[in-house]
């Protein structure tokens, strides 16, 4: 009871301390300030990065394993770039050989111009596939059909368009049944993708889907092929790949003292690949922090010490009129927070827009954990920082404190 | 039992080599209910026995009995709240918050008591009102007189109901005149019962009070109940200067005479 009246007689007076010193506690606080926007910043933008890269990772599948050329994260260039293309040949030896395979795509990528009458599109990414790219990549179709193995085989110059790609050449109509030209080559218009999204490795939205031989035969000569092997689920990936890796040495006639000349991926590794870049980026965001934090933490304490001697004649009329060390304590303490808190919501303040402004490049969002840990951060800083100016003024002998002028 | 009960009491300061003896062996009762003046030169020693028997300090020897509690031993916290409960204090300077409103500054004992808000109001505005300032509650230090201000101070001693009123130089810093009237409202807490404690190096302010104690260097050099003749004499010649303003009850002229 005791407590909670000194509580609030303390709140009030450090309330009234700042706001007596409104320009050199918001000078003070500049640090925290500072630090909490960074911390705040970096925190949405990480979390806003490792969303879009979960939903990129998650149009890939997390049963599934990417026969290609290159690895995704690692690997040493000068030795990878003279690996021999991965064929259509080795896909389709591969697929009749797999038995831990449900599913066996191909896809093959190019560039070009996609156009229909006079509207057209410029660097449209190209896309080969088979009959099993849709069920293997996780594309929906939002209308027509997909092509069959009939018209893979038979070369038919069918093709799917990506989301935005049949908005922009087909605003105002059903694109199913147009015939459009890709790279000067007419195909048939089958069906439209569902939107994607997506924006970290490329715009599946703007992309046309063509039979793979029909790619080989008009586009592109011997294209570099990525093989998906879809397995029963995460839990086969490893089995599959043992099965995989044996399959292609054979096909690619390694010896055994070769290495491997091509690469397995799986979406697991780039995610793993991530976290340790977004672990780098945060640990350097929290270094920052920590330095401007430090800075402001020092500044406040400086002012506090000042705070303290400027009314050390007020906390000798306080103890004298029955004051106790706790209660001149928590005052000061409390001043320190307030002034951090202060600075905690001004940082938070400033980073909101910031976050806004990230949002056009990719969704951040300043998620409520963050803004709790960076007002708990600021607590602490004054709490921290307040501590030993508040205990000097604790401590003043009254007698002294009062014939000071 | 007195209220105060101080024997073989000393004080000493460090100072550099040597120390200084700034109290020796003084023994002192003072009873409930007495009016009492302390007197001395600057440097006899008056202000740390008014340290001491405000409990804002700690003796070097001696005991210190106040309502019977032995003070000597107490730490930091404790006495704090001796002092919160049992004294109250009127400085020569005022010392009051320049940032807070009369009540606000007379509420503080109370807070530090653990008074609840309303209660502690109620109670705030009774004593201003008692010092004659119950219009001036929302005033802040800076915008009242000296001898208001030493009101708001008297209220703030006032407002705990302490067994001991402790003022140190109270008219030090006011004109004689309102000096005069500080005086009065002493008299008037005097003739209510309360026990007042007055330390001064002016004779005539001493002669307000029932008893002189008189100190030199750290030692008590006399110890008197003034001479009732006397006595009357201070005290009529205030309510002469009274009577001569007005015949106006005096917290009306009181108040009168500090309005601009």
């Amino acid at each position: 009871m005791k407590l909670s009246r000194e509580l609030a007689e303390s709140v009030r007076i450090s309330w009234a301390a700042i706001g007596g010193n409104k320009l050199r506690s918001a000078l003070t606080t500049l640090g925290i300030v500072i630090g909490v926007a960074t911390v705040s910043l970096m925190g949405s933008a990480i979390a806003g990065l490792k969303q879009t890269f979960e939903d990129s990772l998650s149009l890939m599948g997390t049963d599934v394993l990417f026969v290609e050329k290159f690895d995704w994260v690692s690997g040493d260039w000068r030795e990878t770039r003279n690996r021999r293309n991965i064929t259509l040949r080795n896909a389709r030896q591969l697929e009749r050989e797999l038995t831990l395979a449900l599913a066996v795509s191909v896809e093959s990528k190019s560039q070009g111009d996609v156009s229909y009458q006079e509207r057209s599109a410029s660097s449209v990414s190209i896309t080969g596939g088979n009959e099993n790219t849709p069920l293997v990549r996780g594309f929906l179709l939002s209308a027509g059909r997909y092509f069959t193995k009939a018209d893979i085989e038979g070369l038919r110059p069918v093709c799917v368009l990506g989301f935005s790609l049949a908005e922009k050449l087909f605003p105002y109509s059903s694109p199913l049944g147009r015939r459009i030209k890709i790279r000067g080559k007419k195909f048939e218009v089958v069906g439209v993708l569902e939107k994607l999204g997506g924006f970290l490795f490329e715009d599946v939205d703007n992309q046309v889907i063509v039979p793979i031989t029909c790619l080989v035969a008009d586009i592109v000569w011997n294209p570099n092929v990525s093989i998906g092997v879809k397995t029963a689920g995460p839990k086969h990936l490893d089995d599959a790949r043992i099965e995989t890796r044996g399959i292609m040495r054979k096909i690619r006639r390694l010896a055994p003292s070769q290495k491997d000349d091509f690469a397995i991926n799986q979406q697991s590794a780039l995610m793993e690949e991530f976290l340790k870049t977004g672990g780098a980026i945060a640990a350097g965001g929290l270094l920052i922090t920590g330095l401007s934090l430090l800075v402001g933490g020092i500044g406040i304490m400086n002012v506090m010490f000042v705070s303290v001697l400027e009314r050390t004649r007020e906390i000798g009329l306080r103890k004298a009129l029955g004051a106790r060390r706790r209660t001149i304590l928590i005052q000061f303490l409390l001043e320190a927070v307030f002034i951090c808190l202060f600075g905690g919501l001004l940082g938070l303040a400033l980073a909101y827009p910031a976050t806004l402004l990230l949002q056009r490049a990719f969704p951040a969002t300043l998620a409520w954990p963050v803004v709790l840990a960076a007002l708990a951060v600021s607590i602490l800083t004054g709490v921290i920082s307040g501590y030993l100016p508040a205990h000097r003024a604790s401590k003043l002998n009254p007698v002294d404190a009062l014939r000071q002028e | 039992m007195s209220l105060i009960e101080v024997k073989r009491l000393s004080k000493i300061y460090p100072m550099g080599e040597e120390t200084v003896h700034a109290l020796r062996d003084i023994s002192l009762a003072i009873e409930k209910g007495e009016y009492a003046a302390i007197m001395g030169p600057s440097g006899s020693g008056k202000s740390t026995l008014m340290n001491l028997l405000g409990c804002l300090d700690s003796p070097s020897g001696g005991e210190f009995r106040l309502n019977g509690v032995e003070v000597g031993e107490m730490d930091d916290d404790e006495l704090a709240d001796i002092r919160n409960r049992e004294i109250g204090f009127v400085f020569q300077t005022f010392n009051l918050l320049a940032r807070a409103t009369a009540l606000r500054n007379v509420e503080l004992p109370l807070i530090y008591a653990g008074m609840a808000g309303r209660e502690r109001r109620q109670r705030a505005l009774e004593v201003l009102a008692q010092v004659g300032l119950g219009d001036r509650v929302a005033h802040k230090p800076n915008e009242l007189s000296g001898g208001q201000r030493q009101r708001v101070a008297i209220a703030r001693a006032l407002v705990n109901r302490p067994s001991l009123i402790l003022a140190d130089e109270p008219t030090g810093n006011l004109d004689s005149k309102t000096g005069i009237e500080i005086m009065a409202l002493f008299e008037e807490l005097s003739r209510q019962g309360n026990t007042i404690l007055v330390v001064t190096h002016e004779e005539e302010i001493a002669g307000y009070a029932r008893r002189v104690i008189r100190i030199r260097d750290g030692a008590i050099a006399g110890d008197e109940v003034i001479w009732p003749g006397k006595r009357v004499q201070a005290v009529d010649k205030m309510e002469r200067w009274f009577s001569k303003l007005s015949d106006a009850p005096r917290e009306q002229k009181a108040k009168d005479e500090t309005e601009p």
